[in-house]
This record gives structure tokens, sequence and C-alpha cells, in this order.
């Protein structure tokens, strides 16, 4: 779909801020149009765009020549510049390095060293982007936050709270990922292209001349350079003086026999099939990851599917914590079509959520987000 | 928007004065100065002219004056040219933890060849201490380089009696001195300086041109190959207008330099000392040691430098925290490191440096926006609202 959209027709917003507004700019589509689209709409802007990773460590990851494509590389920054540029808006970098490793690559490696799977990029949108990013955003003098996320945010006249809304465009949809943001957050934030899809976001940004209309999406990790977490794993291991070296450990079936080896579990997601590293006669799944005894358990994909499974640090995004139990759609990782479950809240942020058909990998470390319809009732962490 | 401009020591604005002096030797009078004819005389005399007013800011002669492409090709050249020709077979470099990054970076760089350098600590102030300079000097010390002023603090160091420890050594001393030339008084032979670098566009020149002073008889090695241009020993056509302006804004800064110290300093401690009164808890950085007049570097307590920085330009006034690395990104300061301060007092810490168009006007706006961003950003910061219950 190519459809020219006119900048007329784009849905206004509930509550149109006369102040300066920040973008979180990383460079890319996204980001730079929702720049443009605020501009449009007369609102003063200024850019912002967060420096998370310095290129030149773990060298081993890099190939020869300058790093590029890859977030937070220079070509990054310069084209949000570019970008602030062409629509004449302030442009700053400002770096949130220390911040990004302490909240977000360390605890990244050390879930996965742990046997859990992490999704960092949550943990990006809660302690930087609307955290310590949207905190300079009101410093510097800005009311909010803006950024190129897909979903949107909704006051409940009624209720007084701030929702959380799936994007129009259900395939670009990454409110999974914004769970974790809280009254205050939603309340100071803006997701522009929450109501477009990629194609008319690309549209927009071709109709304005961005310099940046034709950039090919990111898809990967931004400080994981070549895709490999694995490799980055490693690499980070040495850097910080954490041998894995003794990390070898043994693949048990469920009866506990040894049938082969690993070399850590970093290696290894739940569900996962390949690189298991031995033959066998009917492909096998990772079923769980015990760190404690540095064991990997597989077996065949019916003992993959489970009914039941706790969450903790949940988030109640559009709801108050309830004090019964209910029932929502409730997706267990980004690329999950939402099942139906009741889900009982426990103490101390926890919940136990209980699925009407068994769900695939089921896994640690990835985020439940539950779900009416459009809604993000709330989210927490798989245990 | 009205802006106002408190960053000189980052750059200067060239001086109507330097650039109608520099325009017609980028057309009418456009020769190569190493060219016979006349249009290569013109030019070549026009540069033997800014030599002779740069040699006479240093106290220098002409012949000991060359030209380059700005502070940091001066300090590689000094650097690398002192190690490369001394002929020991590990020689050792002395220079300290508060330098710019030119020196810094080539002294890592001549680390990793096998060099051994000796990093100075500095006091809280940022000055070295002249017995610990003593104490590092080793029989295959080659080269003490420590520089005059410092950029972010605008101390200055005891080049004097540095200059008498380097010469009873018997060591080559090089400072640079791209941030003291035309705003302190310098002369190489008081120093008793082997090289000194500067660069044209902090002193009112344009960019892309600088100056490595090399007393006659220093053995060092050349940087660059090429053809015959300043003796051969710096090749590369000449480049005549940057050099003209650079001698013509030499001439200036040696004219006007002690008026504009005393106007600046009076200036200077004006917007220091009205900070220090409307911002509670705020404090200098290097405050108790010799200073260059334009210079001030305050810590805000509460505050992200980064924050304060983007909140001031977007108000029209611009100053600048320590160091911007590619990207554009705000560094921990390493000078701010060095002189101990805690890493959320180096992150809170601002810079202002004042220049030769700086006015009255301009001290008042910065006092009038600095402590009303402070406020407003403290108001945001978890950090200083605790801090503040608890006072």
């Amino acid at each position: 779909m190519t459809t020219a959209v006119e900048f007329e027709t784009l849905p206004e917003r509930a509550e149109t801020q006369r102040g300066l507004v920040a973008v979180a700019m990383s460079g890319g589509v996204d980001s730079s149009t929702v720049a443009a689209l605020l501009q449009q709409q007369d609102r003063c802007v200024v850019g912002l765009t967060m420096q998370l990773w310095n290129q030149r460590r773990l060298p081993e990851l890099q190939g020869d020549g300058p790093p590029q494509h890859r977030c937070c590389s220079l070509d990054d920054v310069y084209d949000a510049k570019a970008v602030a540029r062409h629509l004449d808006f302030p442009h700053y970098v400002v770096n949130f390095e220390e911040q990004f490793e302490s909240r977000v690559v360390r605890p990244f490696v050390d879930q996965y060293l742990a046997g859990r799977t992490p999704i960092a990029c949550t943990n990006c949108n809660t302690d930087i982007k609307f955290e310590p990013l949207l905190r300079m955003a009101r410093q510097i003098g800005a009311e909010r936050l803006a950024t190129g996320h897909y979903a949107r945010i909704r006051r409940n006249e009624e209720t007084g709270r701030w929702e959380l809304l799936r994007a129009r465009d259900d395939r670009k949809d990454q409110s999974y990922f914004l769970w974790g943001l809280t009254q205050e957050q939603l309340s100071r934030s803006e997701f522009p292209l929450g109501e477009l899809t990629k194609e008319e976001v690309r549209a927009l940004a071709r109709r304005v001349n961005l310099p940046v209309a034709e950039k090919p999406e990111s898809m990967e990790l931004c400080f994981v350079p070549n895709g490999s977490y694995v490799q980055f794993i490693q690499a980070y291991s040495k850097e910080r003086g954490f041998s894995l070296s003794d990390s070898d450990g043994e693949i048990v079936n469920e009866s506990g026999e040894v049938i082969g080896r690993h070399s850590g579990v970093h290696n290894f997601t739940v569900g996962q099939r390949k690189g298991l590293g031995f033959a066998a006669g009917k492909p096998l799944y990772v079923l769980s990851i015990d760190p404690q005894k540095n064991r990997v358990v597989v077996g065949e994909d019916d003992v993959l599917r489970k009914t039941i499974c706790e969450v903790e640090g949940a988030n109640w995004v559009s709801m108050e914590k309830p004090a019964a139990a209910f029932r929502a759609s409730v997706k267990i990782r980004h690329k999950h079509g939402p099942a139906a479950a009741k889900v009982e809240p426990l103490e101390a942020n926890r919940a136990r959520v209980t699925f009407e058909v068994p769900q695939r990998a089921i896994t640690p470390g990835q985020a439940a987000v539950f779900y009416d319809r459009d809604r993000v009732l709330a989210g927490a962490w798989i245990r | 928007m009205n802006r106002v401009y408190l960053d000189c020591n980052a750059t200067t604005p060239v001086e109507p004065e330097v650039l109608d002096a520099m325009l017609p030797y980028f057309s009418a009078e456009f020769g190569n100065a190493s060219s016979i004819h006349t249009f290569g005389q013109k030019a070549r005399a026009a540069v033997e002219t800014a030599r002779e007013q740069v040699a006479a800011l240093l106290g220098a002669r002409p012949q000991e004056i060359f030209f380059t492409s700005g502070g940091t090709e001066s300090d590689n050249h000094a650097i690398f040219g002192i190690v490369s020709s001394s002929g020991a077979s590990r020689p050792h470099v002395i220079t300290s933890f508060v330098e710019h990054e030119a020196v810094l970076n080539t002294c890592q760089a001549l680390e990793k060849r096998g060099v051994s350098v000796t990093y100075l600590p500095v006091d809280q102030d940022g000055l070295i201490d002249l017995e610990h300079l003593r104490g590092a000097l080793r029989p295959e010390t080659v080269l003490i380089t420590i520089m005059h002023a410092n950029n972010e603090l605008g101390t200055v160091q005891p080049l004097e009696q540095i200059g008498s420890i380097a010469k009873e050594a018997d060591v080559y001393l090089h400072t640079d001195a791209v941030q003291s030339a035309g705003k302190i008084p310098i002369d190489v032979n008081q120093f008793q300086l082997d090289l000194l670098s500067v660069s044209g566009h902090k002193l009112y020149a344009p960019k892309g041109v600088g100056a490595l002073y090399i007393r006659g008889g220093t053995r060092l090695k050349q940087l660059l190959y090429g053809g015959h241009h300043q003796r051969g020993f710096r090749p590369g056509t000449e480049n005549v207008a940057g050099i003209v302006g650079f001698g013509k804004a030499a001439e200036i800064a040696r004219r006007s330099l002690a008026n504009d110290a005393s106007r600046l300093s009076a200036l200077r401690d004006q917007l220091e000392h009205g900070l220090l009164h409307r911002t509670p808890h705020s404090h200098i950085n290097g405050g108790r040691a010799p200073r260059t007049p334009n210079t001030t570097n305050l810590v805000f307590p509460g505050v992200e430098g980064e924050a304060l920085l983007i909140a001031l330009d977007l108000k029209g006034l611009a100053c600048s925290t320590g160091a911007a690395c590619s990207s554009g990104a705000v560094e921990p300061s390493h000078v701010l490191t060095a002189i101990g301060l805690p890493p959320e007092e180096a992150r809170a810490s601002l810079r202002f440096s004042l220049g030769r168009h700086t006015t009255q006007a301009d001290i008042d706006f910065a006092l009038r926006v600095v402590p009303a961003a402070v406020a407003q950003l403290r108001e945001l910061s978890p950090t200083y609202q605790k801090a503040a219950a608890h006072d």
C-alpha cells in the first residue's frame, strides 16, 4: 500500500500541548516521522538521541572498518541530526551509556547466564527511555516525550487512569514491550504513530522528504552487533572479567538421564530445537533450564506445552491491581497470538496465569502481558 | 532568538580585522608561497609577516615558528618528534592526567609502541606538584609535556618552575599553550620552553591553522613528509589566508592582552560570584589556583550538566560541560575526575568561558537564566530533592 496520507486527515490527539515536546530520535524512519508529524501540528520540537553503547567496545564482535548500520553507531546519530536539520529544530545527543549498561545490558547477560530469556527492549523502555530520558526531556523544559513506538495512550475519563492500547497496525504493535510504564510515565508520553500503519509512516516520511525515508528497519537488539547474543555474552563476560569457561553442563531428558553435554546455559532458550548438539530419533526441544545444576532439560513437543505459569513484578497499567481473579488475553512473547486465560493476583505483585488451552514454550524471563481486547491491562515477568 | 556565547575556550569568532587581512589571499593574492614569481613572493611575504607576528606573541624568533593545521597537529608533532629522534631504547615521557586529548592520546599511542609514560596527578585545583615532577624524572626521560592552561578549569601550571626543572635535568619541555596564548603572557625564554603548541581559532583566527614553536637546536623528527615548504620540516602548501589571519590575530592579541585580561577577569568574577550567590550549594572547580582570566567551572549539585547545557542552549545561552565525544554526547570529564570530583559532581559541572566580545549584558543574561534553569532542573531531580529534605 502506498497511499499518500494527507496531514490534515491525521487523527487529532485528545490533548495537545502547546509547549515544547521532546522526540526520542534513533535516526530511524519511525522516530523521524514522529518529529515531522508533531511539527505539522505546530508543536515546538526538540530532538534527543541517546548514546547508549560505546561501539568501540568488544572489538572481537566487529568486522573491519568503522561500525555501521547499528543502533548508536555514528551513522544513526548523523541520520537523526540530518532529520533535525531538514526539519529545522534543535537536536542533541545525550549520553546514557552508564545507565544503559547497568539497567539493560548487565541484567540481559545475567539473565541469560541464569538460564532465563530476557527482553532487553522492555527494560530499555521502562528504565531508560521513559526514565532518565523522559526526566531529561522534562528538565530541559519539555512537557512530554514523544517516541516512535507503535502503541496508543488514552486517558480514561471515568477512571482517571492513563490506558495503554495496542497500535492500530497489528503487525507493528509494540505494546508488548511497554507494559512496564507507570501512570506518571504514560501521562508524560506520546506515541504519535499508534494510529498509523508502517506504510502510512513511510508515505509521510517521503512526503516531507525525510532523509531517512527509505532507511531499512533495524530488527536486531541494538547493542548486539551481529545478531548473535551468544557471542555478545561471551565477549562481554570476557571484557568484564567473569569467566564462562566452567559453564559446561549436562543435557538431560525428563527422567533425568544424561543424554548429552552443553557449553553453557546461556546458549539455550525454552522451546529451542536447533543447536542441541546431538542427534535424536525424534525432534527434541528445550523444556526448561536449571541454572543451579547447570542442566538443560529436553523433551518432545507435547511436553513443552503448559497450562499454568506464575509471573512476578507485575505492573498494572490500564487497570488498578484487582482484588479478584479476572479473565484476559495473555501474550507470552512478542510473536505470540494472545491466548485466553484466567489471571489470579497473588501477594507481592505476583500472579498465577491459567490458560484455557496449553501454551507452547512458556519461557522464564519473557513477559506475560494481559490484554482486554486492545487495552494493556497489566504485564509481568514469567518466573 | 538572542544568543549569548560563553564558550570561548571551545572556539572564538574571527575578528573582523583578521578577516579583512585574510580576504585578499583567497583570490587576488592567491599565489603559492613557494613559487618564484611575483604572485608567490607576495604570498611568501604575507606568510613571513605572520610568522613574525606569531613569534612576537610568544617571545620567540620567527624561524622557530612552524605553521601547522592546528593544536592537535602541533602536539603530535612535538611529542612524536622528540620521542622518535631520542635514540633511547625505551624512552620515557612525563605528562599529566589533565592534558588535552591531543596530548593524552598521543602519549597512549606511544605507550603501545613501548614508550613508558608517567601521568602526573594533580591537586584539587588541577595543579601538578613540582616534587612529583622531580621524582618522576629518570635517566631515560626524553620529554616533559605539561599544558600551560587547562581548557576545562582555566588553571595555569607553574610553567616557569617546570622549565627550571626540565633545564636542570636536561630534558626537553613541551607545553600545549592552546588555552593560554592570547589570554596570559607567554615567553618561551622565560619559561625555558623547547616546544610549544598554539591554535589559531582559540584567539580569533580561523580554524585549521596553528603553530608549533621549536627552539633552535632542538632535535626532533618531522611528522609529515612532502615538499620543501617550511624548510621541508612541515611540508604542504602553506594555508596562506589562514596563516595571515593567525598572524593578524596574534598581533591583536599581543596588543590587547592586558586590557582583555583585566576586563574579562572582572566580568568572570562577577559571573562567578553572582552564580554562587544565586544558586545554593554551588561551588567553583579549581578556584584557588591561578587561572586564565576568562574561565570559570562550577558545580551545581543535583543537576545533570548535560541537561543544564541543553536547557540553557534552548534559552539562548551557550556554554559547555566536559568534552564531547564523536557523536556529540557528553563524556565524563577526565579533568574533573583527576581533581578528585566524585562522578555525580563531575556530571553536575558546567564551564563558562568568556571572550573579547563578551559584554556586561551577556553576563546579566547568564545571571538571569542559569539560576532559573538550575532551580527548574533541581525540582525534577530525585537525588537533589532527597538531599534537600535532609538539610
